[in-house]
C-alpha cells in the first residue's frame, strides 16, 4: 500500500462525526473542509498559521485546556469538539479583550477585504466593549502622507497579519513589530514613512488586516459616496501575470480594487498598479466623441454616423487608388481578444493580406 | 510559458535571464522567492543589479547584448560535465551531434571576455543549471529586445533541450509577457505571421480554410509585413492605417521615424481611450471604452484564457474597440462583421483556433483554463510539450554570438539600456493617470553608477544631455549600484523623456523585434 493511500485513511472525530483527514492538515482545515465555521482573527490561509489571537480554540479529547485548532495537527483518532459552551464562552471573552484594545468596532467594508472580520466575530458572540477598559496598543500615524493606505494602528490588535503578509508572501519585510503587549507598535524600519522604507504599495496588508487598521485611502475617498458597494470580478490591466481582481463600485462610479484570493495566477496577490492605479479608467481626460482633425491641426467632435462614414471612406479610398497592399492594421495588446481578433479579420477579409501586427514591445 | 505560473514554487534551480520580475511581474515574484524560502536555487543574468540579483546564488552582470555569449557557454559546462540528459536527446530531439561539435570552442574563458564576467562563475553557472532537477528558465524583454532576439530564445531552447527540461513540471522555457492581452494577440492572429491559434500564414490548408471562412478566395499564401516594414512602407506602398490603442509614438524604438511615418498616410484612424501622442496625428480619433467598462476575453503569459467583466458605463458615446471596427468592416461591404456582441467575436475565435477549439464565451465565464483547449471536455493544458512535441522533434540551433547593431566607440562611449519600473506601465497613459502614482514616481532619471558619476564630475539630481547617433534627451541623473560602471538605464515611460530618441539602432532579423536593450550613448552636464 503506498504512503498516499494510508494518510488518505487517518480519521478522527470532528463534532461527533468521523472525517477523514490527510497527513499534515491542521485542525482548523480538517473542519473547513467539512463546512464547520471555527472563527479566526489573526489567521490567512495563504500564511503559516501564527496562533496569536487563540479565538480558533477547540477541544481536544483528553487535552487540559483547549487548543488554537489552527496550528494544532489533525492526528488518528483525535475526538474534536469545535463549539462548547465552554469554548464559546472563552472566545467571548477572547473577542471582549481584543475590543478592549479597539477604539471602533465598525468599519467602513471600503477599508480592505479583510476589514470586516472583527466586527462580524464581535457581533456574533455579542462581545462587550469596554468591558477590559483602557491601554490599547499602537498609535496612529497620521505623519505618513501616502496616498495609498491609512495607518490607523489605533485599531491595531497585533495579530501580526500585516507584518506576515509583507515578510511571507511579499518578501519585501517593509514592516515590523516593535514592542510587545500593550505597547505594541507595527512600524517600519526607523519608524519613518512606508515610502522610505522597502515597502512596494502592493497592499497586502491592506487587505488582510481584520480590523481595518491599515486600509485603503484611495478607496475610502468613496467613503460618502450614496450607493451600496457592489463587487465585479475580473482581470487587472496591466501586466501580463492576469491577476484577478474585484472592482468596487458605488453606482456608476468604481471606487477601488480587492484582489481576489481565489484568483487562478494570483491566490490574492497583487502589485501597487493592480491595487491602486485603477482610476485612469474614470479620468476626465478620456475620451467621449470621436474626433476629426480639421485643416488647421485642431479636433472637432463628430457623431459616431459622421465618423464611421468618414473612416470607411478613406480605407475605400487607399484600396480603389492604390489597391488591397496599401491598408495596415495594429492591434493593441492591452485590449481583449475581441479587439484583437476583429483587426486581423478586418484585415484579412477585408484586404486578403497579412498586413497586421501588434506592438509586442512591453 | 511552457510551464505554468503555479510551477515557479517547484524548480530545484531557476534561471532568470533578461527579466526584472520583481518591478515588471511583481506578483510572479512572489511565487520565486517562495521557492527559494523552499531551498531553490536562483541564477540571474541582467546587466543591471536589480533586486532579483540580491536574491541570487549566482549573480552574472553580464555585459549588454552578451547573452548569447554566456548562453553558449553553459551549454558548453553541461555538455563537458556530461549533464546532458541522453535519453530525452535521443528520444526526442534531432541536430545534437552538430550542435555538440559545435558547443567545444565556447569555453567559460571565451565568453568571460565577452560578457565581462569571471569565467568560474560562467562554470558555475552551467553546473548549477546542468544539475538541478528540474531547472527552469524565466525571461523577459531582456532577452528578446535584441537584434539577436531569436537567437537568445533559441539558445534558451538548447540548453532546456540538451538537459530534459521540457515537458515537466518546474522545468521549461517562460518567457512573462508585458501587457495583460499580449499574448492574446498571438492567439487571436493579430500578428502578421500567425492565423488565430497561431497557426503559420504559409500553411496551405490554413489558408484555404480562412480564405473560405472570411469569403476571402485571394486570401494571400504566407505573404507578411511586420509593424517594422510597415513603418518604413507609410506613404509608399502604404497609405491607409488603422492603429488600435497603441501609443506607438511612445514607444516605438525610433520616434522621429515613427512620426514621419504617420505623418506621410492618407489616412490614420486611432481608436484609443486618450488623445495619446499618435492619436494627435490621426485623421479620426474614435473613443473606445476601457478596461472596467467592456466585456470580454483576456490571455496572460501562462496561456491562461480569462474573463474580464464590465463594472461601469462608458463615458460619452465610447464605445468597444470590435463594435467599432466591425461598423467600419460593414461600411466597407466586408461580410462576416454583424457581431451583436463580444460573446459572438469571441465564439467565432473558438471556432476557427485548433488551440480554443473547446473553449466558448460561457465556459470561459465559467472557468479558467490553459491552452490548448481542443475539445468541450478537455480541462486544458498547463504544461507544454509532455511526452512529444506538437512540430516533431525540438531541434538544436547551432549559432554563434554577435555583437549588438551598435557597440561602444570614442564619440559613445556608454551603453545606455532601457525598460520599466514597478511604478509605471508602457507609456503611462494609464498610470499617469491614475492618482497618487506620481508620490511614488514623479519623474524619469537616469540610473548612473556612484563611481562614473565622480568620474564624470556630476551630481545626483544635475541635468545631463544623453545622446546617440540618432538624438538626444534631457533628463537628470541619480547615482545607483544597480548600474555597472560603464552602462547607464533608464525607462521608456516618461513622454517628456522621450528615449526613443536615442534607441532603434537595429532589428532582429527574423521578428523585427526592436534592437531597444541596448545603445551607444555620450553623456553631458547641461545647466539648468
Ligand atoms: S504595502 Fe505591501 S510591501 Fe508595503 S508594507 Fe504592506 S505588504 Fe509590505
Ligand atoms: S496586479 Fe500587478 S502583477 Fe498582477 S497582473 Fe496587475 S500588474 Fe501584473
Ligand atoms: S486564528 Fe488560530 S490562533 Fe488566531
Amino acid at each position: 500500500m503506498s504512503a498516499t493511500a494510508t494518510e488518505r485513511q487517518q480519521t478522527m472525530t470532528l463534532d461527533g462525526q468521523e472525517v477523514t483527514f490527510a497527513q499534515g492538515e491542521t485542525l482548523y482545515e480538517v473542519a473547513r473542509r467539512h463546512q464547520i465555521q471555527v472563527p479566526t482573527l489573526c489567521y490567512d490561509p495563504r500564511l503559516e498559521a501564527f496562533g496569536g489571537c487563540r479565538l480558533c480554540v477547540v477541544e481536544v479529547r483528553g487535552a487540559k485546556t483547549p487548543v488554537a485548532s489552527c496550528t494544532t495537527r489533525a492526528a488518528q483518532g483525535m475526538v474534536v469538539s469545535t463549539a462548547t459552551p465552554a469554548v464559546e464562552k472563552l472566545r467571548q471573552t477572547l473577542l471582549e479583550m481584543v475590543v478592549s484594545e479597539n477604539r471602533e468596532v465598525a468599519v467602513n467594508p471600503l477599508r480592505g477585504f479583510a476589514s470586516q472580520e472583527l466586527t462580524t466575530l464581535v457581533h456574533r458572540y455579542g462581545a462587550q466593549t469596554g468591558r477590559f477598559q483602557g491601554k490599547h496598543s499602537g498609535k496612529s500615524n497620521s505623519a505618513d502622507l501616502n496616498p495609498f493606505i491609512l495607518r490607523d494602528y489605533d485599531l491595531c490588535i497585533s495579530c501580526y497579519r500585516c507584518v506576515r503578509v509583507c515578510a511571507e508572501q511579499e518578501g519585501d519585510y517593509a514592516i515590523s513589530v516593535m514592542h510587545r503587549g500593550f505597547r505594541t507598535q507595527i512600524t517600519t524600519e526607523f519608524n519613518g514613512n512606508l515610502k522610505d522604507s522597502s515597502c512596494t504599495f502592493c497592499g497586502q496588508c491592506v487587505q488582510t488586516c481584520p480590523t481595518g487598521a491599515l486600509a485603503d485611502k484611495k478607496a475610502l475617498r468613496g467613503a460618502d459616496l450614496p450607493g451600496e458597494i457592489q463587487k465585479t470580478r475580473t482581470i487587472c490591466p496591466y501586466c501580463g501575470v492576469g491577476c484577478s481582481v474585484d472592482i468596487m463600485t458605488k453606482g456608476d462610479r468604481m471606487v477601488g480594487i480587492q484582489p481576489a484570493m481565489d484568483g487562478p495566477a494570483n491566490q490574492g496577490a497583487l502589485c501597487v498598479k493592480g491595487q491602486f492605479a485603477f482610476d485612469f479608467v474614470q479620468h476626465d481626460d478620456r475620451l467621449k466623441t470621436p474626433l476629426l482633425r480639421q485643416p488647421d491641426g485642431s479636433f472637432k467632435e463628430i457623431g459616431w454616423d459622421e465618423a464611421l462614414d468618414f473612416a470607411a471612406d478613406g480605407f475605400r479610398n487607399a484600396l480603389e487608388k492604390h489597391g488591397r497592399r496599401s491598408v495596415y492594421g495594429i492591434a493593441s495588446g492591452r485590449a481583449p481578444h475581441e479587439a484583437a481578433y476583429s483587426m486581423q479579420k478586418f484585415i484579412r477579409a477585408g484586404f486578403g493580406t497579412h498586413y497586421v501586427d501588434n506592438c509586442s514591445r512591453a | 510559458m511552457s510551464n505554468p505560473l503555479a510551477d515557479m514554487a517547484k524548480p530545484d534551480v531557476i534561471f532568470c535571464i533578461g527579466t526584472n520580475m520583481t518591478e515588471c511581474h511583481p506578483v510572479a515574484a512572489t511565487g520565486l522567492k517562495k521557492a527559494l524560502a523552499r531551498g531553490a536555487k536562483l541564477i540571474v543574468a541582467d546587466p543591471r543589479r536589480i533586486k532579483l540579483a540580491e536574491l541570487a546564488n549566482i549573480y552574472l552582470p553580464i555585459r549588454v547584448g552578451s547573452d548569447v555569449a554566456l548562453l553558449l557557454a553553459m551549454a558548453h559546462v553541461i555538455e563537458r560535465e556530461g549533464l546532458v540528459d541522453a535519453s530525452f536527446i535521443k528520444e526526442r530531439t534531432e541536430g545534437w551531434d552538430e550542435f555538440r561539435e559545435h558547443l567545444k570552442e565556447f569555453t567559460p574563458e571565451w565568453a568571460s571576455k565577452i560578457c565581462e564576467v569571471p569565467a568560474k562563475d560562467i562554470e558555475e553557472a552551467g553546473l548549477y543549471y546542468g544539475r538541478g532537477s528540474p531547472s527552469a528558465i524565466y525571461y523577459t524583454l531582456g532577452i528578446t529586445e535584441h537584434i539577436c532576439g531569436v537567437d537568445n530564445v533559441q539558445s534558451l531552447c538548447n540548453l532546456a533541450l540538451m538537459t530534459g527540461n521540457l515537458g515537466i513540471e518546474g522545468a521549461g522555457i517562460n518567457p512573462m509577457r508585458g501587457q495583460n492581452n499580449i499574448q492574446g494577440c498571438g492567439d487571436c492572429g493579430a500578428e502578421t505571421l500567425v492565423y488565430p491559434g497561431s497557426v503559420p500564414i504559409t500553411d496551405k490548408a490554413a489558408r484555404d480554410k480562412f480564405a473560405h471562412a472570411y469569403q476571402r478566395p485571394d486570401l494571400d499564401l504566407g505573404e507578411a509585413m511586420t509593424k517594422v516594414t510597415a513603418f518604413n512602407e507609410c506613404g509608399k506602398t502604404l497609405r491607409a492605417m488603422l492603429i488600435d490603442g497603441e501609443n506607438t509614438v511612445v514607444s516605438d524604438p525610433d520616434r522621429n521615424h515613427c512620426e514621419q511615418a504617420l505623418k506621410s498616410l492618407d489616412h490614420l484612424v486611432v481608436i484609443d481611450l486618450f488623445l495619446t501622442d499618435t492619436a494627435k496625428l490621426a485623421h479620426l480619433v474614435l473613443p473606445a471604452t476601457g478596461w472596467a467598462e467592456t466585456d470580454g476575453v483576456v490571455c496572460n503569459t501562462e496561456r491562461r484564457v480569462q474573463r474580464l467583466r464590465a463594472a461601469v458605463p462608458p463615458p460619452g458615446e465610447a464605445r468597444p474597440d470590435w463594435w467599432i471596427i466591425a461598423q467600419i468592416a460593414r461600411r466597407l461591404g466586408i461580410p462576416g462583421f454583424d457581431f451583436s456582441s463580444a460573446a459572438e467575436v469571441f465564439n467565432e475565435l473558438c471556432s476557427l483556433s485548433p488551440t480554443y477549439g473547446g473553449l466558448d464565451w460561457d465556459r470561459v465565464s465559467r472557468e479558467s483554463l490553459i491552452w490548448p483547449v481542443p475539445t468541450k471536455d478537455h480541462p486544458g493544458t498547463p504544461i507544454l510539450h509532455v511526452g512529444s512535441f506538437a512540430n516533431g522533434r525540438g531541434k538544436f540551433r547551432v549559432l554563434g554570438y554577435r555583437d549588438p547593431a551598435e557597440v561602444i566607440d570614442e564619440s559613445f562611449p556608454v551603453w545606455l539600456t532601457t525598460g520599466r519600473r514597478l511604478q509605471s506601465y508602457h507609456t503611462r497613459t494609464q498610470t499617469g493617470r491614475s492618482s497618487g502614482m506620481d508620490y511614488l514616481l514623479s519623474e524619469e532619471s537616469l540610473e548612473v553608477n556612484p563611481a562614473d558619476l565622480a568620474a564624470w564630475g556630476l551630481r545626483d539630481d544635475d541635468w545631463v544631455r544623453l545622446s546617440s547617433r540618432r538624438g538626444s534627451v534631457e533628463m537628470k541623473v541619480r547615482g545607483t549600484d544597480r548600474s555597472p560602471r560603464g552602462t547607464v538605464f533608464t525607462s521608456f515611460s516618461f513622454a517628456e523623456v522621450p528615449v526613443n530618441n536615442l534607441t532603434g539602432s537595429g532589428y532582429d532579423p527574423t521578428t523585427h523585434t526592436a534592437e531597444l536593450k541596448v545603445c551607444a550613448v555620450r553623456i553631458e552636464f547641461v545647466a539648468r
